[in-house]
């Protein structure tokens, strides 16, 4: 952080009060990414502050408008890294409403089941981070062991580490082994309440833990309504509204879970939701592996999902269809929708215009950071600078989402 | 609309709901349609502010979750700002639509919802559509001191400027776009689905139609008849005879004998038995697989 400049300010008496314009980040370790705020202080109280985004901005709805609706998918990864598959799905969705297919069952629970592990697989790192910036350092090296298993699942899922690329348009791109299932169903029973338990166990009831996020940024029902909030933020609020329950999609009408909801709504509030979202989609995982139904894994519609390789060796017309959707890709009927779904940070919306060819006209990506964002100023205003770093760990913010 | 099949987000938007909002609307509704599971209306660029305060104040669209821009360059109006607006009460969304040009302003909505004021000037920053009475209309996601509007549909996906460090000048310079290959795209459009454009290769094709259609209805049409069966029996070439009619071939190849000493194929090669032997202990140099021998 470097002193940009120090305008004086008319004295009161003997007294005289600086009031001090710094810039915070661009590159800063309570950033979680490329931010710049700009903030005015009075000593240690921010006055004012005025975020600076779109340093990671890289057109990534410019770039999907000349890619074919399946290139384009990959794109979602990059948007939010930390829970890459939920992105994914609200893309997938979209192009699955304007087409009108329907996705076989066993792919809607495999990507129920992989989007309740990305949630967790966010929230770790968010929880990490957070209690990191506040000034804890043990939980989030035992959390992100968690985040290292979550990984390896993705792996052997999808074969990449982060950037799955797996749900596609009409179910998943792969089925998952059995062993895997059965791994993770050994992983939530046991490891994740364990480490993540013991984890918390040094958190929660922490003095220095409350006395940095207890009673900061305090964001009324009215304000988190107008100001656009969702995800973890609203629910602090004190809204039971989660996408999942209210609007389901997939198979999360058949799931059992609790919305936990937040009584103060404040970051202490908000660490708290996360919290318990993830015993709930442990909940969730469970109950995707106890009832996973066999079948296939994308749709039957060769003209939307690929035929399987061993088709291809016998079947003229699956090699067709093949070369037709790795070339040319699928064609979408002309229409717009806008599919949004409850993303591990909020609702990540996807409003997607298809002109009727194979490449979408235009695709519009509503990322959760840019509302609670924008909230940043009203929320840290009174506060002293050090609580903003802890402000910015409760939002959960990831500039790849926000900036596009 | 026939069953729904996909697996998206269920939510209600049916067509009372449709008629509801839009008797509510009244005259400030240009046409409002539900497509795919969706609400849309087109209301009056003028009244948007009105129209979408009754909304939230009557309906109850608490929250507006999204603009959206949209540019359609063959239209007059060439621009769509879409609000997504949506009802934790009521368990519903709906998208209310308005168009402008580049120069004709859009009434701010910061007035309902103070989320509006980065979502407008995303807007503006990346279509250039100018928001009357937003107060910070600045760019929010180019680089300081970009140029144009990026998401136009006429600005290049490449864009104008790339920048690099200079070791030179000690800095990061912007210079124009340099690129070793242009950037391929390819055209999809079948000519069946209305490429109205001459293909490649197929510029005959765009040409006016023929006056006379060529069918094959009657039997001189295709051809058949005496001339053809007496043109088809007209021995061409005779079989395993040493003539051949040019382009027609049936017979066997004549060589062509050419006072040029030409060359030949090369011998084969052979070994050179009159090379002596390779010297020292690793003439057998062993596999680089094989096992290393231990002795007992």
């Amino acid at each position: 952080m470097s002193v940009l400049k120090v305008e004086e300010s008319p004295t009161t008496g003997d007294q005289t009060i600086n009031n001090y314009t710094i810039n915070f980040g661009p590159q800063h370790p309570a950033a979680h990414g490329v931010l710049r705020l700009v903030m005015e202080l009075d000593g240690e109280i921010i006055e004012r502050i005025d975020p600076h985004v779109g340093l990671l901005h890289r057109g990534t709805e410019k770039l999907i408008e000349t890619k074919t609706y399946l290139q384009a998918l990959p794109y979602f990864d990059r948007l939010d890294y930390c829970s890459p598959m939920c992105m994914e799905h609200s893309y997938v969705l979209a192009v699955e409403k304007l087409l009108n297919i329907e996705v076989p069952l066993r792919a809607q629970y495999l990507r129920v089941l992989f989007a309740e592990l990305t949630r967790i697989k966010n929230h770790m790192l968010n929880i990490g981070a957070h209690v990191m910036d506040v000034g804890a350092m043990t939980p989030n090296l035992w959390v992100f062991e968690l985040r290292e298993d979550l990984m390896g699942f993705y792996e052997r899922a999808s074969g990449a580490r982060m950037h799955a690329a797996w749900f596609r348009p009409g179910g998943v791109h792969q089925d998952v082994p059995e062993k895997l299932l059965v791994d993770i169903g050994h992983w939530v029973d046991t490891r994740l309440p364990e480490l993540f338990g013991d984890a918390m166990s040094l958190v929660l009831d922490n003095r220095i833990f409350k006395q940095r996020n207890v009673d900061i940024a305090v964001v009324s029902k009215q304000d988190a309504l107008a100001w656009g909030f969702s995800g973890p933020m609203i629910r602090a609020a004190g809204i039971p509204w989660d996408l999942r329950k209210s609007q389901p999609y997939d198979v999360y009408d058949r799931m059992e879970f609790d919305i936990p909801v937040g009584t103060n709504s404040d970051c202490y509030d908000r660490f708290m939701v996360r919290v318990k979202e993830v015993y709930e989609s442990a909940k969730i995982i469970k109950q995707c592996l106890a009832q996973l139904p066999a079948g296939p894994i994308a749709s039957e519609d060769r003209k939307v999902a690929p035929p399987p390789r061993a088709e291809m060796k016998q079947s003229m017309e699956a090699l067709i269809h093949h070369f037709k959707l790795y070339t040319e890709g699928f064609h979408v009927p002309a229409g717009e929708v806008y599919v949004a779904t409850e993303s591990p940070k909020g609702e990540f919306g996807v409003y997607l215009v298809s002109d009727g060819t194979n490449k979408p006209y235009r695709c519009k990506i509503r990322p959760t950071a840019f509302s609670h964002l924008q909230a940043m100023e009203f929320m840290s205003k009174g506060h002293m600078l050090p609580d903003a770093t802890a402000i910015l760990g409760a939002i959960d913010v990831v500039f790849g989402e926000c900036d596009r | 609309m026939s069953s729904v099949l996909h697996s998206a987000p269920r939510y209600e938007a049916s067509e009372a709901m449709l008629d509801e909002l839009s008797q509510a609307m009244g005259g400030d509704l240009l046409d409002a349609r539900r497509a795919h599971g969706e609400l849309l209306f087109n209301v009056r660029r003028d009244s948007i502010e009105a129209v979408l305060r009754t909304l939230r104040d009557e309906h109850g669209y608490q929250q507006l979750m999204e603009i959206a821009g949209v540019d359609y360059p063959a239209r007059a109006e060439r621009f769509e700002i879409v609000y997504m607006l949506l009802s934790v009460t009521a368990n519903r969304r709906i998208m209310v639509k308005v168009r402008t040009d580049e120069a004709t302003p859009v009434p701010t909505v910061t007035t309902l919802w103070p989320n509006a004021g980065w979502l407008e000037r995303e807007v503006f920053d990346l279509f250039g559509v100018v928001f009357a009475g937003n107060t910070d209309l600045r760019r929010i996601l180019t680089d300081y001191g970009f140029e144009g509007h990026p998401f136009r549909k006429d600005f290049p996906l490449t864009g104008y400027v790339e920048l690099r460090y200079s070791e030179d000048e000690k800095r990061v310079v912007y210079e124009p776009v340099k690129l070793a290959q242009d950037l391929r795209q390819f055209d999809f459009l079948s000519p069946w689905e209305g490429a109205d454009y001459p293909l490649p290769g197929d510029e005959k094709g765009s040409t006016a139609p023929v006056a006379e259609v060529k069918t094959t209805e009657k039997q001189i049409q295709t051809g058949a008849g005496p001339a053809t069966d007496k043109k088809a029996a007209e021995h061409v070439a005779t079989a395993g005879g040493a003539t051949t009619t040019p382009g027609q071939g049936g017979a066997e190849p004549v060589p062509v004998a050419t006072s040029v000493d030409e060359p030949g194929a090369p011998d084969p090669t052979e070994d050179r038995p009159d090379r002596s032997p390779r010297r020292g202990s690793t003439a057998d140099t062993p596999p680089a697989t094989q096992p290393e021998e231990k002795d007992s």
